[in-house]
């Protein structure tokens, strides 16, 4: 322990943002979801009305509701989704309503994982789950730029290996 | 056992076993066969040739299979078109869970499971060998568990020569069932699982055979008495009869799992726990795999004060499956007795009985909001909308019903919440339908979770959980003020968080170290005196 436990101190949110990038992955994810239902509906619309105006009013609502969170959500997990690598821990933040943080050490780390989807290539980004030999809530950051995440898997990798017993 | 090629059977007593014991699992595909053959008239023939195709596997089985140990290694070889070899490196064994059903006992045999340390983890299948001679059962558990110290393999030979010297002056009781514990039988419940089981099978005999309940006499007298009592007085008949049955069921239950237990520990560093009246099991647990124990109360067994005890190790998961009660150390007993097996088992009487510190007032308002609201808000929607037209009011008199209920299940849930830091020991309580306390070794905690709600935040408090890679995986220290919560994490795991600290900014944090200053300032510094402060805490 370092300071005095008499002080008053906090956990501070984890230093880092995700890549800026990543607000215009998740817009994209959440409107190509939106868009499926938005067709539908329109086809629906369209083709076979049952009740023209109704559905005509569903589907404005549905595009309203869809754009405000294609346009909303992006912008807030960016601010909320956080992340830090110190030496001997990980440390990362999510959730705007329920607020998780988690925190690892590094010398428990068993493996670190390295994932990118079709839209997370064609932005440049990735995704890194780090897992300890608990089956409870791997640390997963997503939407990091590519090379950030490169460098934080080397590094993490090189410091698991480093500590080589059975990490339980 | 000789090294090299030796690859051997199993015993052949097993040719007597295996049929019998694939029969018995086939009972109901083969009632199923039956059944469908019954359209044709004739079923009775239809499931005999069932039964000697299921006889004739059997024996294939038995001929096919073989197992060999090496110095290094322990391998199973099976199947006749596709064969397989499963193998387990024996320094990775870490259960070794020996069981014999009633059949495997009438010919002396036992079936031993190696299991890797991984139970949970899907797709890893622990190595069974069903069918030694028993002594040969108990001489391989040995073997496989008490390597001496991590030298080079010994000679097989000498090992386990070694290990029969040893055993019978290295291995210390712990507990042993005390027959006034079958007390305890009638508020496990385990009743209700086998009178559902009883019934679907009475059920379905009845409709094989064509009987119908009004043949027998007390069947029918019962139903005709039951139906023509007042509402009030059948439903309370029809209870009365089902707690008892359930009551008897669960005590035989109890009997058949715990007869004859005993928690012995082993100097060679494993805890063995032996139990069961027909099968019997007897299952040891490396201590070096050890990362705690727990004590669940379930509201059931608080009644006549029992508790049972369990162990928190890596790859024991309390659950189903083939592991199921792998992790018992204790069954229901009386509370003190738990509460000293916990004791000897973690080597530290003190810890089993630490006081914990309570979460307060807040947590408690959190708890009552949590189980009032659901019910609240169904009664209020009714209470909107009433009932047109004479809808039934049953929903309505339900949800007040359960408002009580709920009130006092809250209560007693924030009463259950509790923590403390004794030495090396993480303890954590909560619950109320199940009341556990675990006691987690903070060497044991690979990670911590700080999860708080919207509400949470509102309110100043946090969910702490501690992960780790024994029994449940997590162990949450559920609404506990946020300055407390990470006190109670910097003090079980120091220097860990201290990259992520800083003076709390002003918005709100203010109002959390405010509220937790009868907790933080009291302490005097450190993980040292975090017992200490914490029984102040609990008397202020």
């Amino acid at each position: 322990m370092s300071a005095d436990a008499d002080a008053p101190v906090a956990l501070r949110p984890p230093r880092h943002r995700v890549s800026p990038r990543a607000v215009r992955w998740w817009t994209l994810r959440a409107a190509l979801g939106w868009l499926v239902v938005v067709a539908a509906e329109a086809v629906w619309l369209a083709v076979g009305p049952v009740d023209a105006t109704v559905q005509a009013v569903a589907l404005a609502a549905t595009v309203a509701v869809a754009l405000a969170h294609a346009i909303g959500m992006p912008r807030w997990r960016y601010r909320v989704h956080r992340w830090e690598a110190a030496p001997e821990a990980l440390y990362t933040q999510a959730g705007w309503f329920d607020q998780e943080r988690r925190i690892a050490p590094v010398s428990r780390i068993q493996t670190v994982d390295t994932a990118r989807g079709p839209l997370e290539q064609l932005l440049g980004l990735a995704t890194v789950t780090v897992t300890t030999a608990s089956a409870a809530g791997p640390l997963r950051i997503a939407g990091l730029d590519r090379r950030t995440a490169d460098a934080l898997v080397h590094e993490l990798t090189l410091a698991a290996r480093a500590g080589a017993d059975d990490a339980t | 056992m000789s090294p090299g090629d030796g690859w051997r059977r199993l015993s052949p007593r097993m040719l007597a076993v295996q049929p019998a014991l694939e029969l018995v699992r086939a009972v109901p595909a083969l009632l199923g066969v039956a059944i469908v053959g019954s359209g044709s008239g004739r079923g009775g023939q239809w499931a005999l040739g069932a039964a000697v195709l299921i006889a004739a596997i059997g024996t294939l089985r038995w001929l096919t299979t073989s197992y060999r140990i090496t110095p290094d290694q322990v391998q199973l070889r099976r199947g006749l078109l596709r064969r397989r070899v499963l193998s387990v490196a024996r320094d990775r064994v870490r259960t070794v869970d020996v069981t014999a059903s009633p059949l495997h006992r009438a010919v002396g045999l036992a079936r031993v499971r190696v299991g890797t340390g991984h139970g949970g983890r899907s797709g890893e299948r622990a190595l069974t060998l069903d069918g030694l001679k028993a002594a040969e059962a108990a001489r391989l558990r040995g073997e496989l568990l008490h390597r001496a110290a991590p030298a080079p393999p010994a000679p097989d030979a000498a090992d386990a020569a070694a290990d029969a010297d040893a055993a019978p002056v290295a291995e210390r009781e712990l507990a042993r069932l005390d027959p006034a514990w079958i007390r305890f039988g009638p508020f496990t419940l385990s009743g209700v699982a086998a009178l559902a089981v009883a019934g679907a099978l009475a059920a379905r005999f009845a409709s094989e055979a064509h009987l119908e309940p009004e043949d027998f006499g007390i069947l029918r007298e019962a139903a005709d008495h039951v139906l023509g009592a007042p509402a009030g007085v059948a439903i309370a008949e029809v209870a009365a009869v089902l707690a008892v049955v359930v009551a008897l069921l669960s005590t035989g239950g109890y009997v058949l799992s715990s007869w004859g237990f005993s928690l012995t520990r082993h100097a060679g560093g494993t805890l063995h726990v032996r139990r069961g009246l027909l099968t019997t099991r007897a299952v040891s647990i490396e201590e070096r795999r050890m990362r705690g124990v727990e004590v669940a109360e379930t509201l059931l067994l608080r009644v006549p004060g029992g508790a049972r005890c369990t162990a928190i190790a890596t790859g024991l998961r309390p659950g189903g499956g083939a592991e199921r009660g792998g992790a018992l150390l204790l069954p229901p007993a009386p509370r003190a007795e738990a509460v000293r097996v916990a004791g000897l088992v973690l080597g530290d009487p003190g810890v089993a009985t630490a006081p914990l510190t309570p979460h307060g007032p807040a947590a408690r308002r959190r708890r009552c909001a949590r189980a009032l609201t659901p019910v609240a808000a169904a009664a209020a929607a009714r209470l909107a909308a009433p009932p047109r037209a004479g809808g039934p009011a049953w929903p309505w008199i339900a949800a007040l019903a359960l408002l009580p209920a709920a009130a006092l299940l809250a209560a007693d849930r924030a009463r259950s919440l509790g923590h403390a830091l004794a030495g090396p020991w993480l303890v954590v309580r909560r619950g109320s339908i199940v009341r556990r306390r675990s006691t987690l070794a903070r060497d044991g905690i690979i990670g911590w979770t700080v999860r708080r709600s919207f509400f949470q935040r509102r309110m100043g408090l946090a969910t702490l959980t501690a992960t780790t890679a024994a029994g449940r995986q997590r162990y949450a220290v559920l609404d506990v003020d946020e300055a407390e919560a990470l006190r109670l994490a910097r003090a079980a795991t120091p220097g860990l968080l201290d990259p992520f600290l800083a003076a709390p900014p002003g918005d709100r944090y203010e109002a959390a170290s405010r509220s937790g200053a009868a907790a933080g300032s009291s302490a005097g510094s450190g993980a040292g005196a975090s017992a200490g402060s914490e029984r102040a805490a609990r008397s202020s």
